[in-house]
């Protein structure tokens, strides 16, 4: 669950970590009151997404005109295809350095990884390739915890000069603490800005929760579907993602799902989508339909299952459904094996389903030969 | 002798008396394991599927020589069983749970560790010994007692590659699902060495998928440490769009690792061959053993 930078700064707030005055605005008559008091500004969309300023999607304004001219030119317009319907007015800092500090999950080792760098900004990932030692970055047991020790040692190493390395430590504890209290994937200052006059203020503010906890925060819930098909199959509880192609896909279980995708490609066939129907959803196979075929571009669907923990009759139960009142309205190739499929083929056969296989070598290739027009 | 799970091991298991934990644990027990007892908190002294329920896990130690236990209980509770599990002196622990969240993995992932306990999962079908004896979720009735080691990060995945394996004639030593979760306790190298020193299996296939650095990471191993046991990797999602993130940590940490070119290079300039579709595995298995 990705925090918008405004939603991040609030809890930025709460926890300490010096922010610039700033307003959220959703409409262009807002915030002219604030901008005066603190022009020039900088004008941020708010989108939930990296890279927003490459992308053009953060304006600085020092009159009136500017500033209304620019927020009505970003409200409404779409940065890296991401629709922008708010954004955050701030004072511009005078910034004379802009650092990095970051916390993320080293998944390999299983740990927590401080990462911190003096030379902050939007290139630091070609800096952490190019110049390693350049980035900091520290192991945290989260059962030892980050002492303010490590952290200050962290910042020293860095190469900061006593008087901003304070600042720095303190806000990197802080950081820290908002990492394990909202169970982060990820919690990231850049850049960390020194001020001309020696502040240290966070001018944006990354926060991501792992979605596994967001029911304990549930003010920052929100749909981050791109696609209303995606919306439409979250609602349903289903994993969709929209692809380019022309054939839907719907399968059993994510590893199997992206394997379908490679195999449809290798037959020189294009996938329309990703779809998993397993776990608590694979009796959801008829709602599945629906999702995959809203999409208009699927000229054939192509359904692959491994009975497993997921029963192969059961999900062939709920294509049945959907073939009965008439939604299966372009061809569709099965292939159905493990466990429950003898059963799952029958229910296919009574439901008049034609293409079915038991691998999906050869229902893989049928399922690419007929999105060409094949018969 | 497989790795970690032959007839004789004798199981624990965590939640059994809960809907998920009787369905599996009674699975279990049909496919050879020898599960002596279950915990459940407060239907300690009761009798279910034949064995023994306690309230704690130290009562269950007290009675029984548990050499590894799964954890089937709920996602809220899993971070205590596991806990209680691994500091009952219990040194494998299967953890079948979904929904954790990484934080509680990365905590009983470190007590474990200090307590030098095998954790395998979240998030994982499990492990089978074809024949003898498993711990999770993993159909039975999709493999056969043979010679190949098989190591995956998927569920369903794992038994499809399994399944095009025994069309060939290869059976399975053990199947290994390492879980599909961001952390999991074990990973390729950690399973792979323990094949590696299995007289039982000929060779190794594992079964990867786009994120993270651990075929990354086991590609490294065996470039040092060649010539090992035969292995033959799939990876899924070459195909699949890459996810869009937020922030630089991430890339940061993984440096280029976790896309399916990362993955396929490094274990192909390690000496790998790597299938581009699932029954492409079965097939190099065969002409690495003949």
């Amino acid at each position: 669950m990705k925090l918008f930078e405004y939603e991040a700064k609030k809890i930025f707030r709460e926890f300490g970590i010096p922010v610039s005055p700033y307003r959220v605005i959703s409409s262009p008559g807002e915030g002219l009151e604030f901008f005066r008091e603190n022009s020039p500004a900088v004008i941020k969309a708010q989108v939930l997404t990296g890279g927003r300023g490459k992308a053009g999607g953060i304006k600085t304004a020092s009159t009136e005109e500017e500033y209304l001219e620019k927020v009505s030119g970003l409200l409404g317009s779409a940065v890296k295809g991401f629709p922008v319907k708010k954004l955050l007015i701030e004072k511009k800092l005078d910034i004379r350095r802009e650092v990095y500090t970051g916390f993320g999950i080293d998944r390999l080792r299983g740990d927590i990884l401080f990462i911190l760098s003096a030379e902050g900004g939007v290139d630091i990932e070609e800096l952490a390739a190019r110049s390693p030692s350049l980035v900091i970055r520290k192991r945290i047991d989260i059962l030892e915890g980050f002492s303010p020790e490590r952290a200050s040692s962290a910042v020293k190493e860095a190469g900061f000069e006593a008087a901003e390395a304070e600042q720095i430590t303190d806000t990197a504890i802080k950081l820290y603490e908002l990492f394990i209290k909202f169970e982060c994937r990820l919690a990231e200052i850049n850049p960390l800005a020194v001020t001309s006059s020696g502040e240290v203020i966070a001018a944006d503010a990354r926060v991501d929760i792992y979605d596994e906890a967001a029911p304990g925060f549930p003010e920052f819930i929100k749909d981050e579907s791109e696609t209303e098909l995606e919306s439409r199959a979250r609602a349903a509880g289903l994993g969709y993602v929209q692809l380019s192609g022309n054939i839907g896909v719907i399968g059993n279980g994510a590893g199997l799902n992206m394997a379908t995708l490679d195999i449809l490609t290798h037959f020189g066939g294009r996938p329309a989508n990703f779809l998993e129907v397993s776990g608590r959803t694979y009796h959801k196979a008829s709602e599945a339909i629906d999702i995959v075929i809203s999409n208009p571009a699927v000229k054939v669907i192509f359904g692959n299952f491994f009975g497993c923990i997921s029963r192969c009759d059961v999900i062939a139960e709920g294509l049945a459904a959907a073939a009965a009142r008439g939604a299966v309205s372009v061809p569709m190739v099965i292939s159905m094996r493990g466990t429950g499929a003898e059963e799952g083929v029958e229910t296919l056969k009574k439901a008049g389903f034609r293409e079915i296989y038991s691998d999906d070598i050869e229902a893989g290739r049928r399922a690419a030969e007929l999105s060409r027009g094949g018969s | 002798m497989p790795v970690l799970i032959d007839s004789s091991t004798g199981i624990m298991v965590s939640g059994i008396t809960g809907r998920e934990g009787t369905f599996h644990a009674e699975r279990m027990i049909a496919s050879g394991a020898r599960v002596l007892c279950g915990v459940t908190p407060g239907k300690g002294g009761k009798v279910h599927l034949g064995v023994p329920v306690y309230d704690t896990v130290a009562e269950a130690a007290e009675n029984h020589k548990i050499d590894a236990c799964g954890i089937f209980v709920p996602a809220r509770a899993a971070r205590d069983a596991v806990d209680e599990a691994s500091a009952a002196g219990i040194g494998f622990i299967v953890v079948i749970t979904e929904g954790i969240c990484p934080h509680d993995t990365l905590r009983f992932i470190s007590a474990a560790r200090r307590r030098g306990v095998r954790v395998i999962g979240p998030n994982t079908p499990g492990i089978l010994t074809p024949g003898e004896s498993k711990i999770g979720v993993l159909a039975s009735e999709a493999v056969e007692k043979g010679r190949v080691g098989v190591i995956s990060r998927s569920g369903t995945l794992t038994v499809e590659i399994c399944h095009y394996l025994l069309r060939q004639g290869y059976g399975q030593s053990t199947v290994v699902g390492l879980g599909g979760d961001p952390v999991v306790g074990s990973n390729f190298t950690d399973i792979y060495r323990l094949f590696e020193e299995d007289d039982d299996t000929d060779a190794v296939v594992i079964v990867g998928e786009i994120g993270g650095g651990m075929e990354e990471d086991l590609a490294g191993y065996v470039r040092e440490n060649s010539p090992g046991k035969p292995l033959a990797a799939f990876i899924a999602g070459r195909c699949a769009p890459e996810g869009k993130r937020l922030g630089h940590a991430g890339a940061i940490i993984e440096g280029g690792k976790g896309s399916a070119e990362s993955k396929i290079k490094a274990l192909e300039e390690a000496g790998v061959r790597v299938a581009r579709v699932p029954w492409e595995t079965a097939e190099i298995v065969r002409d690495m053993l003949g």
